[in-house]
């Protein structure tokens, strides 16, 4: 192995932020509207639905699988939560007698939603060896399609005020979808770095083999990894969906690939048993400044587009190299 | 007749801490079976690919017809004429048996040159196909052949290339004794077409159908090389073998305790067929055999990463059902895999994590988070104790030596602290001195009571390190030896020996 000196050492390791810095510094010298808290709160709210997703699709990605599915999981998400809270003077509710239920109850089955079909996508990928980018393109397809049974590719408007706060309210100045991303990323690094759980990601992505002969059950830890990832995508739908104040069998449509482009750009390693939520975080933050900075800029969107791809490929070149290097 | 097609002269090739060949001559003649022997680690497969260009060696000379050649690449050595038939046959097993004959110059169509011409191609296969006598349709998917016309397939193509030398690393590996026969007529069919053949195995039986010459190699040296009518069985074990002292084990006599696990009549259908054995507290029982006699099988039903159909399994007298690793560490036992890189190490995650990643329910607090003050002090503990080498404990662990990455397993399953410590090839790969500190902790262990079973190919490992020997081949146990009663040649003829009950399918 090369001798790096120090500060090779350094931008090898914390390059990822390096780049977060750059970019927030040369913005704000071009567009003096960047750098205002008001614009960073925007940028903060835009990319805490998809922030969460990246987070919950890292822990796939990290045991060496990857999950399609928590796009379709965000509009199924959002269409069942919805229909649970809509205005009962609405005439044209999805359950027309439906009495009036506490919102927590929306939430509630939101989220068993979107952790069941986690939990069937791990139960598959593990039980039957089928390659999880299968398996999650198939829920993909399929949770979109209930979405859209469930509502006839209509709207679900007019949901009722209490519920559609989580989306819209704030804490101070922070919104609390905001404040929920923190959450999720702290709970999300405490679970990858200090519990047993976490450990077992890293181990089956590195090493399956060793894994099992470890003593870990690779099997229910898969199922609790896609669980894992189909929450988070839960989590994220029911945001979304309060804030947009209605639900929609669209929403999140290809919000999986963002997810799995944050991650990427974060460091996670799709060779597995590398990733971090610090990290996740930075390639999330870097795609919404990107997407805001280029907007501020009056650079086409299709360009930025190009810009975004660009970015992505280039991130893993890196990666890959970084990693190469040190065999 | 005397003239030779091929001849490699003084061949040298290190690997990093191992001279694997260390100056070895060889020749070859048209029309002759050339067997080549040795163990397990002597260097047969090494000489080979030094030949086709896998692994080119680091000096000597390669001669062909006469005239000295260098061999970058496996695609070089088959345009010179080497063919080499793999253990592993590696075919494109979707495509059709004629494509993957003529993969990588494919015949095509005069005019354009970049449509494939399959009439032709099709009708060269069968062409050679029927010239062979093999009776395969060049159409069918590789995929539906058994291992034996795969290989019949592989020397089809060699002779397509009018290979002049075939090599066999160890074909009759998986075959059935029918397919071995259809085997040898095939490689009549060779000797009969002028073709040198170099035919590597461990069977004593099948040299004396099939050679015409035998050469033994033994620590990467050339021992012997006589045409195999002035062998005999025992010549040839002696000459692989030799005559070496056990030489630098560090054997201290433990006090040997009472029965602690007790197998009976294991079978695993198709591998292992009624074995039963027990260890002693304090024991060290060294597993002896030849690859494929179903030793790592044997460990690996033992720790429940195979299922067995029938038999039991009893630790201090108490049947235990063992169905999965995580069963088998709550009995009391740690495993050490055969193969460090495939089963062992985590290679991008840390020396720390690599170390508790089998005991990570008792670092529990509040039975879900970690106690990472207490991993940090047990790793520091057994660094110091295993002596591993590493600059931090935060270090990944593939940038550890062979030796070090070996010693952060054993630290691994020693923190499971189990009773019964499997250890399957516990020094493969790793350079002399890391071997004899394994070695000194192993009968450490042994001394503080721990029973351990050792798996290893290594003659003087297993003389030196066991207490009782148990030989196994083709998958059932041949001997069980005391320490005393143990030499080199006893356990490979128990090795070599064909179980006089039942035979496994």
């Amino acid at each position: 192995m090369a001798q790096q000196s120090g500060v090779g050492k350094f931008i090898n390791k914390y390059a990822i932020f390096i780049v977060l810095v750059a970019m927030v510094v040369v913005l704000s010298f071009l567009s003096p509207a960047f750098l205002t808290p008001q614009n960073l709160i925007n940028v903060l709210i835009t990319e805490s639905g998809r922030g969460i997703l990246a987070i919950g699709v890292a822990f796939t990605i990290i045991s060496r699988g990857i999950d399609l599915s928590v796009g379709s999981i965000v509009s199924l998400t959002s269409v069942i939560a919805a229909s649970l809270v809509q205005e009962p003077s609405y005439s044209a509710r999805i359950f027309p007698n439906l009495p009036l239920l506490p919102p927590i109850v929306a939430v509630l089955a939101g989220l068993a939603a979107g952790t069941v079909v986690g939990m069937t996508n791990g139960a598959l990928i593990a039980y039957t060896a089928i390659p999880p980018f299968i398996a999650t393109l198939g829920s993909m397809i399929i949770a979109r399609g209930l979405a859209l049974i469930l509502t006839n590719a209509y709207p679900v408007p007019m949901l009722r005020p209490e519920f559609k706060i989580i989306g819209q309210g704030s804490l101070g100045p922070i919104p609390y979808v905001v404040i929920v991303f923190a959450l999720v990323a702290i709970v999300a690094y405490i679970i990858l770095g200090y519990t047993r759980f976490g450990k077992n990601v890293y181990a089956i992505g590195g090493n399956v083999n060793a894994a099992k002969t470890s003593g870990i059950k690779v099997h229910k830890n898969l199922v609790a990894i896609y669980a894992v990832s189909g929450f988070c995508a839960s989590i994220a739908g029911i945001l979304i969906t309060a804030r947009a104040a209605s639900g929609i069998a669209t929403l999140g449509n290809n919000y999986e690939l963002d997810a799995i482009a944050a991650a990427t750009i974060g460091g996670t390693s799709h060779t597995g048993g590398i990733g971090t939520v610090p990290g996740i975080i930075a390639g999330i933050l870097i795609l919404g400044i990107l997407n805001n900075g280029l907007l501020l800029l009056g650079i086409s969107p299709y360009l930025q587009q190009v810009i975004k791809g660009i970015i992505i490929v280039g991130a893993v070149i890196f990666d890959m190299r970084k990693n190469a290097r040190q065999k | 007749m005397e003239e030779y097609i091929l001849e490699m002269k003084n061949i040298v090739r290190t690997f990093p801490g191992v001279r694997a060949l260390n100056g070895v001559d060889f020749q070859a003649k048209r029309g002759f079976v050339h067997a080549l022997m040795g163990e397990n680690g002597a260097g047969k497969s090494t000489l080979m690919k030094c030949l086709v260009g896998i692994n080119p060696p680091d000096s000597g000379e390669i001669c062909l017809k006469g005239e000295k050649v260098t061999i970058p690449n496996p695609h070089e050595a088959l345009k010179l004429g080497i063919a080499m038939i793999y253990q592993e046959l590696n075919p494109v097993a979707e495509r059709s048996v004629m494509e993957n004959i003529w993969l990588g110059r494919e015949p095509m169509l005069r005019g354009f040159g970049v449509l494939v011409d399959h009439k032709t191609m099709y009708e060269q296969t069968r062409q050679l196909l029927k010239e062979l006598e093999i009776d395969i349709d060049p159409k069918i998917k590789v995929k539906e052949l058994s291992v034996a016309k795969m290989q019949m397939i592989e020397i089809a193509k060699a002779i397509s290339y009018n290979a002049d030398v075939v090599i066999m690393d160890e074909p009759t590996s998986s075959l059935t004794p029918n397919e071995v026969e259809h085997l040898f007529s095939m490689i009549r069919k060779l000797k009969a077409r002028n073709v040198a053949v170099i035919y590597i195995t461990h069977k004593m039986e099948e040299i004396f159908t099939i050679a015409d010459e035998v050469t033994v190699l033994r620590d990467g040296n050339n021992i012997t090389t006589n045409p195999i009518a002035e062998m005999t069985i025992d010549s040839l074990i002696t000459a692989m073998v030799g005559r070496r002292l056990t030489e630098m084990f560090p054997k201290m006599e433990s006090g040997i305790g009472g029965v602690k696990l007790a197998v009976h009549n294991i079978e695993v259908p198709g591998l292992l067929h009624d074995v039963s054995f027990d260890l002693r507290q304090g024991e060290i029982l060294g597993v002896a055999g030849l690859v494929g006699a179903g030793r790592t099988e044997l460990m690996e039903t033992l720790f429940g990463l195979r299922h067995k159909s029938a038999g039991e399994i009893l630790i201090d007298g108490t049947q235990v059902e063992i169905r999965s690793p995580s069963d088998a560490i709550e009995a009391g036992i740690g495993f050490l895999t055969e193969d460090r890189r495939l089963n062992g190490i985590i290679p991008v995650l840390s020396v720390k994590v690599n170390t508790i990643v089998a005991n990570l329910r008792n670092y529990l607090r509040y039975g879900f988070f970690l106690n990472l003050k207490k991993i940090q002090k047990d790793c520091e503990d057994y660094k110091d104790r295993l002596k591993i080498r590493t600059p931090a404990l935060d270090t990944v662990i593939q940038n550890l030596s062979g030796g070090n990455q070996q010693k952060v397993l054993v630290a691994r399953w020693l923190l499971t602290n189990p009773d019964i410590l499997i250890l399957d090839e516990p020094t493969r790969g790793i350079d002399v001195g890391a071997k004899a500190e394994i070695h000194t902790i192993i009968t450490k262990l042994a001394c503080e009571g721990k029973s351990i079973i050792m798996v290893s190919s290594e003659m003087p490992e297993i003389l030196g390190m066991s207490d009782r020997i148990l030989v196994m081949s083709r998958g059932q146990i041949t001997a069980i030896l005391d320490r005393k009663d143990a030499d080199q040649e006893t356990i490979m003829r128990y090795a070599a020996a064909k179980a006089n009950n039942n035979q496994v399918a």
